[in-house]
């Protein structure tokens, strides 16, 4: 079960750039395990730090920027964790302790992805990212009442979707929630299996 | 990747445990999954397909609801066989006319994602259609959904034809017999109706289009190999890429060349690069490497005497996999390396640390690999 989530307030980390993939948010040199947790070390690994096999941060990328040393949410451009499909880059964020990423478009299995870990997807337009980087204070997201705003009142909604709401508000498990309807599953499964048998292969002896 | 041997083992352990079957790297039918799953018959017209990777778009080249997940969502879909999903919206994309020659389905994905961008497919199912689509044999099918991950996209799919039936028909997993003509009646109901509407219609004249190469580190970065590198191309890309503004592409030198992947790395794929290759060498001090994307894929190409004519030139002929993709198995491109690669993603340090990855066809990368810098595959054919 995820973290459930209410609200965040946070400085936001400003990672302004479109395509911000998952190999920069987990290098794949730094999946070094089958489990969910040690990657937060890995996080961002090609920009974070000097060289490629160190561990010296490298001033000039911003998760080194002590102002964000406790930042909880990522904003950020376009098409945000676009790429792999490894569920590690969010993983790694969440370890990390990001609780949200703001950004104007998602790739979908990032974002679904999130959803599964307790970190909310934000989807704002270009205006608002540029409004709340520029005010360089601290913003807080309320999922229930799915806004976001600034100390000053400026206040932007955005929109989720239902069910993936209700999923971050309560850390449920997708999984509890779908077998309640393991009677009605079984039975299309029946009636499907019945008109596309090949669809269905049979168990290895 | 370091924690192979670990994942490898564990996987062996937990397969055998559920009775999955495991098609191991020392099984004949090893490969890319995306590769040898339409080999077997697997993916079926009308199934739905999911895997915890990114490219199985690829199988909706034969009319799959084909797409990637994460490691929870699977885990969902093993516990229950369902996934929860929102309904996407729907978007064609229809290639009018023929391709020209040493034009490829790979041209016809970047040309796409360089006009629409890199997002221009979130939130929608594309359904790739149109004359120079249909035209695409299944394997040119395969190439082109295959990137629709990196449009953004859910998935994208073609419309099954009799290309899409006569390819599956007689292999391992595909209906046999009576249920291959109950199978066929219900596949010939599948395509889109003519008058069938869309939330969003996108236009491309492949007639027009040339042989594509990326600049950047996103497959949106890509341009016409007779193009050159954009004016508005962000700073921090090109400190990355080591290319200037205003620069023409065709002539950059290059270290190596990679041909390989779930993109482009099956039979046609090879022949088309090996039909370059043929009687000719690559530059001196190039490293140059051929991957096939399964060991069928291996051995057929072996039987044609393809790895012979890779060798001649001067490629190495390697075990088929992944491999230097992703950095699989641990091993990469020398840092800093610049690569022309038939891979799907230029990201950086995707092939290696700090390597500059430019993707593009098998044409592209066989022309680029005997000329030591990006070449166009038309002006050697």
């Amino acid at each position: 079960m995820a973290r459930p989530f209410s609200e965040v307030t946070s400085l936001p980390l400003p990672l302004l750039r479109d395509n911000v993939d998952t190999d920069q948010i987990i290098p794949s040199r730094e999946m070094k395990s089958t489990g969910k947790t040690g990657l937060a070390d890995g996080l961002f690994a090609g920009w974070r730090y000097i060289g490629t096999s160190g561990r010296e941060p490298d001033p000039a990328f911003v998760l080194n920027d002590p102002r964000y040393a406790h930042s909880a949410v990522i904003l950020a451009g376009r098409n945000f964790g676009c790429g792999s499909s490894r569920e590690h880059a969010v993983w790694a964020l969440a370890e990390y302790g990001f609780r949200a990423v703001i950004a104007e478009s998602f790739a979908p299995i990032f974002a679904g992805n999130c959803v599964r870990n307790g970190i909310v997807p934000v989807v704002l337009d270009a205006a608002a990212i540029a409004a709340i980087a520029g005010s360089g204070g601290p913003i807080t997201i309320r999922l229930a009442e799915q806004d976001v705003s600034l100390a000053d009142g400026r206040r932007w909604t955005f929109a989720i979707d239902a069910e993936a709401k209700a999923m971050l508000l309560d850390g449920l498990d997708a999984i509890d929630l779908t077998l309640r309807q393991a009677e009605r599953i079984a039975a299309w499964q029946g009636q499907d299996r019945a008109a596309r048998p090949w669809i269905y292969l049979e168990k290895p002896a | 990747m370091p924690g192979g041997q670990a994942f490898i083992t564990e996987t062996r352990a937990a397969t055998l445990a559920a009775g999955i079957r495991l098609f191991d790297v020392t099984d004949p039918d090893q490969g890319i999954v995306h590769v040898i799953s339409p080999e077997l018959g697997i993916v079926l017209p009308g199934a739905t397909l999911i895997a915890p990777d990114s490219h199985t778009c690829t199988q909706g080249a034969f009319g799959a609801l084909a797409w990637g997940i994460g490691s929870s969502e699977a885990e969902h879909a093993m516990a229950t066989g369902t996934l929860r999903l929102k309904k996407p919206g729907t978007m064609r994309v229809t290639f009018a006319g023929v391709l020209p020659a040493m034009v490829t389905p790979k041209d016809m994905a970047l040309a796409l994602i360089a006009r629409h961008g890199a997002g221009g497919g979130a939130g929608h199912a594309v359904e790739f259609a149109g004359e120079a689509v249909r035209a695409l044999d299944m394997e040119g099918r395969m190439t082109l959904c295959n990137m629709a991950t990196e449009f953004a996209a859910m998935t994208g799919m073609i419309a099954p034809d009799e290309k899409t039936f006569a390819w599956l028909a007689g292999r391992r997993y595909a209906p046999s017999g009576p249920q291959w003509e109950a199978a066929l009646a219900q596949w010939r109901m599948l395509a889109s109706d003519p008058d069938a509407r869309f939330d969003r219609e996108i236009g491309i004249d492949a007639g027009a289009l040339a042989p594509m190469v990326s600049w950047g580190t996103s497959p949106e970065q890509s341009a016409p190999i007779d193009g050159c590198v954009p004016p508005d191309a962000p700073q921090r890309v090109l400190d990355y890429i080591g290319l200037a503004s205003g620069v023409q592409l065709k002539g950059t030198a290059i270290d190596a060349a990679f041909i390989g992947s779930c993109t482009n790395s099956r039979l046609s794929d090879l022949r088309q690069a090996a039909s370059l290759l043929q009687g000719r060498r690559i530059a001196q001090g190039l490293k140059a490497i051929c991957v096939p994307g399964s060991s069928q894929v291996k051995r057929e190409a072996e039987a044609e005497g393809l790895d012979r004519i890779f060798i001649e030139a001067g490629f190495e002929w390697r075990e088929s996999g992944c491999s230097m993709c992703f950095y699989a198995g641990g091993e990469s491109f020398a840092p800093g390396a610049r690569v022309v690669s038939t891979t799907n993603r230029n990201f950086e340090s995707r092939q290696g640390p700090n390597v500059k990855t430019h993707i593009a066809s098998p044409a592209t990368v066989a022309a680029s690999a005997l000329a030591g810098c990006l070449a166009d595959p038309r002006e050697i054919a």
